[in-house]
């Protein structure tokens, strides 16, 4: 919602583009292996990978431009890591403040201060606050220059047939047709018309807490530290979440009482005034001006299965988080690449059609782990019950003197969930005693000037320390296959196993397919073919 | 103990204080804390501890 007087998209900083509908109306029913339902920082990025991986898409969007909030603002490490797999990253590092430390008050009072991991080893910074619509438009400039990516805007996706091949009925304001589609990707958000034409439900859980976010510009002299304010004198017994955005704009949350009406909460005068006493209290005299605001409700809800037939669910169309834990884009977007690099070698013959099965146990299972850490966190937030309160409150006026309490206050920020249970992953042979396990996210460490994500290639990389075993491996040029040897200085670092004859599989989204004390060139290829479904396991 | 045995402990406590109730929780926390009073043993620590929970009510 914007203030009185100025339409949806009237931004005080950002200057929202206007797409047409498709011009050229002749090739529109043109059939195409992948639809991607939704433009937004899912969609686009599955677009995004799968044309990394030399697969055409359609992406249809029922809006002439982006979204028309800020929404989504904290972009992780392990994002920023698939945006500069994609070769996107710039932009985002360019705009974005980086950021590392948190701090929690007690009714004014400081109770905590953490600071996420970071280092020399990490490329990127464990977190970044950047508006959605500028993730949006700079995924976007990737998406409009690629060849094959095609996208439609003001393009509804109205009907989507259910035996055999996928055939969407599309409406724009030229008119209505039919496009069939081997795969449809339905990244169309927390409320999916795609799930609800194939009669999928959400499961799961509502928590009380209602949030109203809003935005405003104001010059404030602070540095990029996510503050909580819990009991705060402006809002009593509620919780206030402040962060820095890009452009002098600043991120409010702040929790409604249970007497609160969601109706009066987003009124416009009653937001000034919530934003008004949160600034008088934070010790801002200065001048400000509201930008935008929204209102929030924290659930954990999920599909069953993120796979019906040929159509795949993407993003919040899957599953709907709180915002406490920053996992609902940053989520979304591994989601995109997971299924995006899959689906790619699906179509262009390197992996079985088996792999596709994986998506949703990986992914889901990433889902069920946010919503534990998700939920402890909401807890904290906006307990639900007397006893989750009162054990909140008694923490929080514990923390005043015992820093012990204070870490009741720490949110579980996002880490990469583990795929060790899935069967694109060989579970592990055992004998290394350091570095990531099968399933883990592969750490990044500094190599020389730059990265060792620098020196992957574009399939799987086997990374080892024996310079032989890597040339055996690229002698044998199998498609999608290289391997990189890393120089032995690395096997200093605690993040990768010491041993000489230390060997890892890292897939296309930077997860270890499989590692090996000791391997041989064989074993690489056949554990490489066995992952990737190929039939009778054959290279 | 860890941080994350402390938090099993609160989210034990948590379901305990939902479990008895809203007339029993007062009743339920007095007896915890005359238990572990008696496992902590030493009168002074308990008896700082009684004053200390009571400030920043």
């Amino acid at each position: 919602m914007r203030p009185d007087g100025r339409g949806e998209t009237e931004s005080l900083y950002f200057d929202y583009p206007y797409f047409e509908p498709p011009q050229q109306r002749g090739e529109l029913a043109e059939p195409t292996p992948v639809a991607i339902v939704g433009a937004g920082p899912v969609g686009l990025t599955a677009a995004l990978q799968l044309a990394s991986e030399g697969i055409r898409s359609v992406v249809f969007d029922n809006k002439p431009t982006f979204n028309d909030g800020s929404r989504a603002i904290c972009i992780s490490r392990s994002s920023l890591a698939i945006l500069d797999r994609l070769g996107v990253a710039a932009p985002f590092l360019e705009k974005s403040l980086g950021w590392t430390t948190g701090q929690s008050f007690y009714r004014g009072q400081k109770i905590l201060e953490f600071k996420m991991p970071d280092g020399a080893d990490e490329k990127f910074r464990p977190m970044y606050n950047l508006q959605q619509q500028y993730i949006e438009a700079f995924l976007w400039q990737a998406v409009a220059a690629h060849p094959l990516i095609q996208t439609r805007w003001q393009s509804e996706v109205v009907g989507i047939d259910r035996p055999g091949k996928i055939a969407l009925r599309v409406s724009d304001p030229a008119g209505s047709y039919e496009i069939k589609a081997d795969w449809c990707l339905a990244c169309d958000g927390a409320r999916s018309p795609i799930r609800k034409m194939r009669g999928k439900r959400l499961k799961g859980e509502n928590f009380e807490g209602r949030y109203v976010i809003a935005d405003i510009r104001a010059d404030i002299d602070f540095p990029t530290i996510r503050r909580a304010l819990f009991d705060p004198a402006c809002r009593p017994g509620g919780t206030v979440l402040i962060h820095r955005q890009p452009d002098d704009i600043w991120r409010i949350d702040y929790q409604l009482r249970d007497e609160e009406s969601e109706a009066d909460a987003v009124l416009e005068q009653n937001v000034r005034a919530s934003v008004q006493a949160v600034l008088d209290e934070t010790g801002y005299s200065g001048t400000w001006d509201l930008e935008w605001w929204s209102i929030y409700s924290a659930n954990t809800l999920a599909l069953d299965d993120y796979r019906d037939g040929r159509v795949f669910f993407v993003g919040d169309s899957a599953h709907i988080v709180p915002i406490f834990g920053v996992r609902g884009l940053n989520n979304g977007l591994a989601d995109a690449v997971n299924i995006g690099w899959k689906l790619g070698w699906v179509l262009q013959g390197r992996a079985g059609e088996a792999l596709l099965d994986t998506y949703s146990p990986e992914r889901r299972g990433a889902t069920l782990d946010v919503f534990a850490n998700a939920s402890k966190s909401a807890r904290f937030m906006t307990p639900s019950t007397h006893g989750w309160r009162l054990m909140r409150d008694a923490a929080l006026s514990l923390a005043l003197r015992h820093s012990f309490a204070g870490e009741f206050a720490n949110p579980r920020q996002m880490v990469p969930y583990s795929y060790t249970e899935s069967a694109a992953v060989r579970s592990d042979a055992g004998g290394l005693k350091a570095g990531p396990a099968p399933g883990e996210h592969l750490p990044e460490l500094r190599l020389g000037d730059g990265f060792l994500s620098d020196h992957l290639g574009p399939g799987f990389t086997l990374l080892c320390f024996d310079a032989a075993l890597a040339s055996a491996v690229e002698a044998r040029n199998i498609e999608g296959l290289s391997a990189f040897a890393l120089p032995v200085s690395l096997q200093a670092s605690e993040r990768i196993a010491h041993e000489p004859g230390a060997a890892y599989l890292v897939r296309p989204d930077l997860y270890v397919a499989a590692r090996w004390s000791r391997a041989t060139p064989d074993e690489v290829a056949s554990t490489f073919a066995e992952l990737t479904f190929r039939k009778g396991n054959q290279l | 103990m860890t941080s994350a045995e402390m938090e099993a402990v609160y989210d034990a406590m948590a379901r305990q204080i939902d479990k008895a109730g809203p007339g029993k929780s007062e009743v339920f926390l007095a007896k915890l804390a005359l238990l572990l009073a008696q496992k902590a043993g030493d009168v002074h620590q308990v008896l700082d501890a009684v004053s200390e929970a009571g400030e920043s009510l």
